[in-house]
């Protein structure tokens, strides 16, 4: 019994941590790159404008950065809960 | 050295390494041939993934779709990468722990359904073959272009070398020929960015450069090139202009991303990886090595823009332009090509740049007879990169191989999702289960042969619709694969019948809303209704209807959830197992 809750949570905690991901995902791309650039307008980058910047390297980098936190969080949980591989 | 004797050497020693690569990683074993025995090292698998990825379209046509609209196409930028955290977060893992083969057998065995299996077959038959189309033409033009070979003997030489390496080697051989593939398309592309960075900025990083100042003007790239834009007649660069709407611009990047997800060649490569730890791994290697190409095209389209505009009117665009004889020899050399022509309107032997539809202040003046750089083809930002940053030959000679790798990669990536959908779903596991591996191995060699003869008759006698195919293939990803995958593995319950219907009504819908308005299968004035903004229902783009359609799916398959019973305990069971990461092992056969 004491397994299947810990599985439980294991997943639970998978689940919250994809959503924070998936949020800054959402965020830097839909949001800050396109939605939010009007409000992003008076902060220059460059002979542009952040927004512009996420559009075309910012999102990308946010992205790079996301997964291998992901992947070292993952790693850290797995170990936690005993559910790594051997 | 004549250039073409360079450009010989080059392309010639990359496909003796390509070849020498697949006579050394020879597949003993379907999980050989399938997965490279699951033996594959995360970081090279990111590098491989890469190539898989990067098309010859990706190499030569990204900066130039980029440069040519400016802020509005960042959506390709953002689409293609972001699909990536999907696959890290979503899917990658669980698959690799399911440790199957392909993309179908996770959907057969998750949903217990041959039917589904099937489906799956088909959206994935449908959207490989035509992706493979483009990569096989893109071959044989990069042939054609560098080394003055005819398109089809171009085509015939790239299927053959193809052929050796994913024939005999399979999985294993197309992995480490896609690492050596990675590391001459990505050296081939980043050399000449740094050096036209160099020289337009002072700074060696066109990711920096992109964003500093421009050294003639003094002004930042980015500003000067609005201004030298806007003074010819053209839109600004960096601003939000019709037809793209901010609207679409989200929903054409979200289909992107679910569809570069949901694409069965991409999701296979992380199948090659021994544990589960490597697969998220993995999936963020694959994106720096993607990112580092990326990051650079931007940067050299909007580069390689402001340096032609310049090089025209070399006294700022409010001053008489270069006349014809004065031109610099690249392009003299690219004229041949075809891709850039002029057209003395005026007949006073300057070159008039400027947009005709919406003619500036000094055209009307001036009384100028229209825009006389007639012809101003997107690729001639990274194919004439080298001559214009003044660089030696054998940098031409890399592009030349850079970009033939770039299309053999991706084309071997979908040559082994075409064959493993065939060799093993549809004869292994559902008609013939009776064949022994050995005989399932020779099948899976003999459908790679079949699937590389019919991409190469494709490649030669492209359908009409070639061009569109990849809206399609996108849509139907993202339509179809993306959210029975994902149910899979994040709902418990999810069953057979609302898999199946799940995944018709997301296929369904969006290849009848792309049909509706680019025609039955593309043909011209077979669309029902014009394509045009006001047109489109809600006013979403055919383009961007991928997103749209895997909601539909995800909807459809809840709602036939609800009316019939839940998945049975067993495939529950297996879900949880698919879940956590213990007890992934090796090589798993069946």
């Amino acid at each position: 019994m004491s397994e299947k809750k810990s599985t439980d949570d294991y997943w639970k905690a998978n689940i919250r941590i994809i959503t924070i991901c998936m949020v800054i995902w959402a965020l830097v791309s839909f949001g800050f790159a396109i939605i939010l650039r009007p409000l992003l307008a008076g902060i220059p980058v460059g002979g542009t404008d952040l927004g512009f910047w996420f559009a075309q390297q910012g999102s990308i980098l946010t992205f790079i950065v996301l997964i291998f936190y992901y992947t070292w969080y993952m790693n850290r949980l797995d170990r936690e809960f005993g559910v790594e591989e051997e | 050295m004549d250039q073409f004797v360079i450009n010989l050497i080059f392309v010639g020693a990359s496909f003796a390494l390509y070849i020498g690569i697949a006579i050394w990683a020879r597949a003993g074993s379907t999980s050989d041939f399938y997965a490279a025995s699951r033996g594959v090292n995360p970081i090279v698998n990111g590098a491989a993934t890469a190539a898989d990825w990067m098309s010859a379209a990706s190499f030569i046509s990204m900066a130039g779709l980029i440069a040519f609209v400016g802020y509005g196409n960042s959506t390709f930028l953002m689409g293609w990468t972001g699909g990536y955290v999907l696959l890290a977060l979503l899917l990658a893992p669980y698959l690799r722990k399911f440790g199957r083969f392909t993309v179908p057998d996770f959907i057969g065995d998750r949903f217990y359904s041959k039917t589904a299996r099937i489906v799956a077959v088909i959206s994935l038959l449908v959207m490989s073959i035509t992706y493979v189309i483009g990569q096989m033409t893109g071959a044989g033009v990069a042939f054609s272009r560098f080394l003055e070979v005819d398109n089809l003997t171009g085509l015939i030489i790239a299927a053959a070398v193809v052929f050796a390496y994913a024939v005999l080697g399979g999985m294993k051989g197309i992995t480490y020929t896609q690492l050596a593939q990675y590391c001459v398309l990505i050296t081939a592309y980043t050399i000449p960015a740094v050096f036209i960075s160099l020289q337009l900025t002072g700074n060696p990083l066109p990711q920096l450069g992109l964003f500093s100042t421009h050294t003639d003007s003094g002004l930042p790239l980015l500003q000067k090139l609005d201004e030298v834009l806007v003074e010819l007649g053209f839109h600004d660069y960096t601003g939000l202009h019709e037809p793209q709407t901010t609207f679409n611009m989200v929903l054409f990047t979200l289909s992107l991303m679910i569809g570069t997800a949901g694409l069965p060649h991409v999701i296979i490569r992380f199948f090659t990886v021994p544990k589960v730890a490597d697969a998220r791994k993995s999936a963020g290697w694959a994106l720096v090595f993607i990112a580092l190409l990326y990051t650079v095209a931007p940067a050299v389209g909007a580069m390689a823009r402001l340096n032609i505009i310049t090089t025209i009117y070399p006294d700022g665009t409010q001053n008489q332009p270069i006349t014809y004889d004065e031109r610099p020899d690249w392009m003299h050399t690219w004229e041949r090509t075809g891709l850039l022509r002029f057209e003395d309107k005026a007949n006073d032997g300057l070159i008039r740049y400027y947009n005709e539809a919406n003619p500036p202040q000094m055209a009307i003046d001036g009384g100028w007879q229209g825009n006389e750089l007639v012809t101003f083809n997107q690729d001639i930002l990274v194919l004439a990169n080298p001559e214009i940053a003044q660089l030696p030959g054998w940098v031409i000679g890399l592009i030349a191989a850079g970009g033939l790798a770039a299309a053999l990669s991706t084309a071997a990536g979908l040559l082994l999702a075409i064959s493993s959908a065939i060799s093993h779903d549809l004869l292994k596991r559902t008609f013939a289960p009776g064949i022994s591996e050995k005989q399932e191995l020779l099948y899976a060699r003999i459908s790679m042969a079949f699937a590389i003869v019919l991409a190469t008759y494709l490649g030669a006698n492209p359908p009409g619709f070639a061009a569109q195919v990849v809206a399609l293939a996108f849509g139907l990803a993202a339509s179809s694969l993306f959210p029975a995958i994902m149910m899979g593995i994040f709902s418990k319950t999810m069953n057979a019948a609302g898999a199946i219907v799940g995944m018709i009504v997301g296929l369904g819908s969006t290849v009848i809303y792309i049909f509706l308005y680019l025609g039955i299968f593309f043909i011209p004035g077979t669309n029902l209704l014009p394509n045009t903004q006001d047109a489109w229902i809600m006013g979403i783009s055919p383009l961007s209807f991928g997103a749209v359609g895997a909601v539909l799916n995800f909807a459809a398959a809840y709602i036939t959830l609800k009316m019939t019973k839940p998945a049975p305990e067993e495939i529950q069971e297996l879900v949880e197992s698919i879940r956590v990461p213990k007890g992934a092992g090796g090589a798993v056969d069946h």
